[in-house]
């Protein structure tokens, strides 16, 4: 087990790489020298800047020197010194910025993958078992319609709809009477109001794609001589189901997480930008319209990576859960 | 066993023998199409998907008014409803679709315009009405429009009601669809260029080269597509004119849409570089584009079709999303993105909620291709229950 965990960590080394090469590329996108972009702004604003200063900040950044150089102080940097460098934009290191607002991002993006998981699984199970029913039609038909609705709109078009009917506007994290307030119990239950809608939005995609797949699975190994056979012998057919067929099937959507989670961190950035979340979404916008590229870069890389470590996670679980996956992986060697 | 029964029973024979002469000797294309006319749902959508696409290459004729063309006193009017029975005092009978002119009030508690319609004054549509001139193509121009009206100076007529700037909406959606849906179409013809050539390149020649394009492209499956669509589009100038700015983003969005179609053409290359045929073609001595575009290409085809077709709505819904940021798409051009614009803050939707139907039009494009996409899918493969 440790083997196949160190072997697939190996394995996220060229990912990596190719991911800060990606982002530094993006730090690197505007046209126009960037530094002597910031200089002019600079003097703009009306700050008295003189040539010696302005040498000093293209030294700083490196825009002396070639590209690569430049690459490689930006990744020492992070490596390192974990210095993801500075936003012009507000005057603050990258580092600070993703501080505040990074934990927001993982506590919706993870909690929106269970919630989906919550409602795609039970429909899952009774689609399978109940193959042709009505409610099979309907929940089919609406895992449809999760995976192929976008997201944002949905949230949009929802938002308004809550709002209108209940006069409950499910914008931010908190309702405007408790934003100063210290936490209490009834802060908590309003920031759960708020996040519910998000996270079933953030989540629409995966639970559409995660109904197909744990439908489809557990109708292959209902199919199985083995169920047949306990039920030949009279097993119980609600313990049957629950003690092999179910967990057979969640293998391999527990392997879905690697496709999945691309989907949810790209939804989490546009549905909190519609909901009003003070996440990372309404952060990289920010950036990317003030061509602030070092934060822009930063953010880009960071949901990148978080995607990766995630499908590596996904890739244990379920090696830990499958032995037949790790045997064969060494077999393989 | 009479005479009649008999008779009937040998055209029964016959009339099956026929039917199975009819899909031996059918072409694969024909199979595809019989199969996918009995997907009823995916001929509807291919249907409608047609008139939509009407629609977007003649937003001209078919919406009453310019994109441009401001109607100062008509801000945020909601959509004019369209009547069929007189509703005025003396009339009350059936006159054909009209509709009535708005009047505006200034509501003294909420401090708020309001619109109401004006009902003793009916005014009639009629199809293929004179109205402002538009561009066709080119320096083609008309003055016809798909429907209008002969009264002299009437009042707007904003079926989907008016955006902040007193804008008919119905006008900006459709010319909104001549963007928003040729960028899809655009975007995926060269995604398929790309898929092509690097799926190619990896399945025929496989080896190294096709380990660091499959490579290339789980990188690109495994990192999330919105942020780094976002932060490639923000290194156009927002100055840019709109063919230029289009194109650009035509552009970025297929350097990350080709790898669903670059595996869809490796895989079937490597299954099908192994049939008999394609050994039968190689010892007969036929060179390598031949055996590819020849014999290989047309044996997946259809799959391609799918993948396709599948692949247009995401790329809709891509350029959507980054106009509607504000990263794309730049004003005055209308994309459907653009006009959602107006419809961020939801407390502006609560008060005037029609400008939220061009949501409901990409919605409704991303479905239909869904729909035709599923009924494709379905019908690509007709040989594989028979």
């Amino acid at each position: 087990m440790v083997a196949y965990i160190v072997r697939r960590s190996v394995m996220l080394i060229p990912i990596l790489v190719l991911i800060s090469l990606v982002s530094f590329a993006i730090i690197e996108l505007p046209p126009g020298d960037w530094v002597t972009y910031q200089i002019e702004n600079l003097r703009a604003s009306g700050i008295e800047l003189n040539e010696d200063e302005a040498e000093r900040l293209v030294k700083m950044y490196g825009f002396d020197q070639p590209a690569w150089k430049r690459y490689i102080r930006w990744m020492r940097g992070i490596l390192f010194k974990f210095n993801f460098g500075w936003s012009f934009q507000w005057g603050k290191t990258v580092n600070e910025l993703l501080g505040e607002r990074l934990p927001l991002t993982l506590v919706i993006s993870i909690s929106a993958l269970i919630v989906s998981w919550i409602i795609a699984i039970p429909i899952g199970i009774y689609s399978a078992t109940h193959q042709y029913s009505v409610l099979d039609y309907i929940f089919t038909f609406f895992g449809f319609l999760g995976l192929t609705i976008p997201t944002f709109l949905l949230a949009m078009v929802l938002a308004w709809y809550i709002f209108k009917l209940t006069e409950f506007a499910p914008l931010g994290l908190f309702s405007i009477e408790y934003m100063d307030e210290p936490m209490s119990m009834e802060k908590f239950i309003d920031m759960l109001k708020h996040l519910v809608l998000p996270l079933i939005i953030i989540g629409l995609n995966g639970t559409g794609a995660l109904i197909r797949v744990m439908r489809g699975n557990l109708l292959d190994e209902l199919k199985k001589q083995y169920v047949i056979t306990a039920r030949a012998k009279g097993v119980n057919e609600m313990q049957l189901l629950f003690k092999y067929p179910v967990r057979m099937s969640m293998n391999p959507v527990i392997s879905t997480i690697g496709w999945i989670l691309p989907g949810i961190f790209s939804g989490e950035v546009l549905v909190s930008l519609v909901l009003g979340l003070q996440t990372t979404g309404p952060l990289l916008l920010r950036a990317v319209l003030a061509q602030d590229m070092f934060l822009a870069g930063s953010i880009v890389m960071i949901l990148s990576v978080l995607t990766v470590i995630g499908t590596l996670l996904s890739d244990i679980l379920l090696a830990a859960l499958d032995p037949r996956i790790r045997y064969s992986a060494a077999a393989a060697r | 066993m009479t005479a009649s029964t008999e008779v009937f029973e040998e055209v029964l024979v016959a009339d099956q023998a026929d039917q199975d002469d009819r899909f031996y000797y059918a072409s694969q294309w024909s199979l595809i199409w019989w199969r996918f006319r009995r997907h009823r749902v995916a001929m509807v959508s291919t249907v409608l998907l047609l008139l939509l696409y009407l629609l977007a290459v003649l937003p001209g004729f078919f919406s009453p008014y310019l994109p441009s063309t401001r109607f100062e006193s008509y801000q945020e009017a909601p959509p004019v409803r369209l009547h069929w029975m007189d509703k005025s005092s003396e009339g009350g009978g059936f006159i054909g679709p009209h509709y009535y002119g708005y009047e505006k009030t200034l509501n003294k508690e909420t401090f708020k315009y309001e619109f109401e319609p004006i009902l003793d004054n009916p005014i009639r549509l009629r199809l293929f009405a004179p109205g402002s001139e538009y561009t066709i193509v080119g320096d083609w121009t008309s003055t016809i429009h798909f429907f209008g009206t002969d009264v002299e100076e009437p009042p707007p007529f904003m079926l989907f009601g008016a955006d902040r700037l007193g804008r008919d909406l119905l006008s900006r959606t459709l010319y909104g669809a001549r963007i928003s849906l040729s960028i899809g179409l655009i975007g995926v013809a060269l995604s398929l260029i790309l898929g092509v050539i690097l799926g190619g390149i990896s399945g025929y020649f496989g080896g190294l080269i096709d380990e660091v394009i499959q490579r290339l492209i789980d990188f690109l499956i495994s990192i999330p597509q919105i942020p780094l669509w976002m932060a490639l589009s923000a290194a156009l100038p927002r100055d840019w004119p709109v063919l230029k700015t289009y194109f650009a983003i035509t552009i970025i969005l297929s350097i990350l849409g080709w790898t669903g179609l670059a595996r869809v053409v490796r895989g079937k290359l490597l299954s099908l570089r192994e049939e008999d045929y394609a050994m039968a073609a190689k010892a007969a001595g036929t060179g390598e584009s031949r055996i590819i575009f020849k014999h290989l290409l047309p044996g997946f085809t259809s799959h391609l079709i799918v993948t396709v077709t599948l692949a247009v709505p995401t790329m809709i819904l891509a350029e959507t999303a980054l106009s509607f940021l504000g990263l794309g798409i730049q004003p005055p051009a209308v994309s459907w993105g653009t006009l959602l614009q107006d419809a961020q803050d939801i407390v502006a939707i609560a008060q005037h909620p029609h400008q939220l139907i061009p949501a409901a039009w990409v919605m409704a494009a991303v479905l239909l291709f869904n729909n035709v996409g599923d009924g494709l899918r379905d019908a690509a493969d007709p040989y594989s229950d028979h």
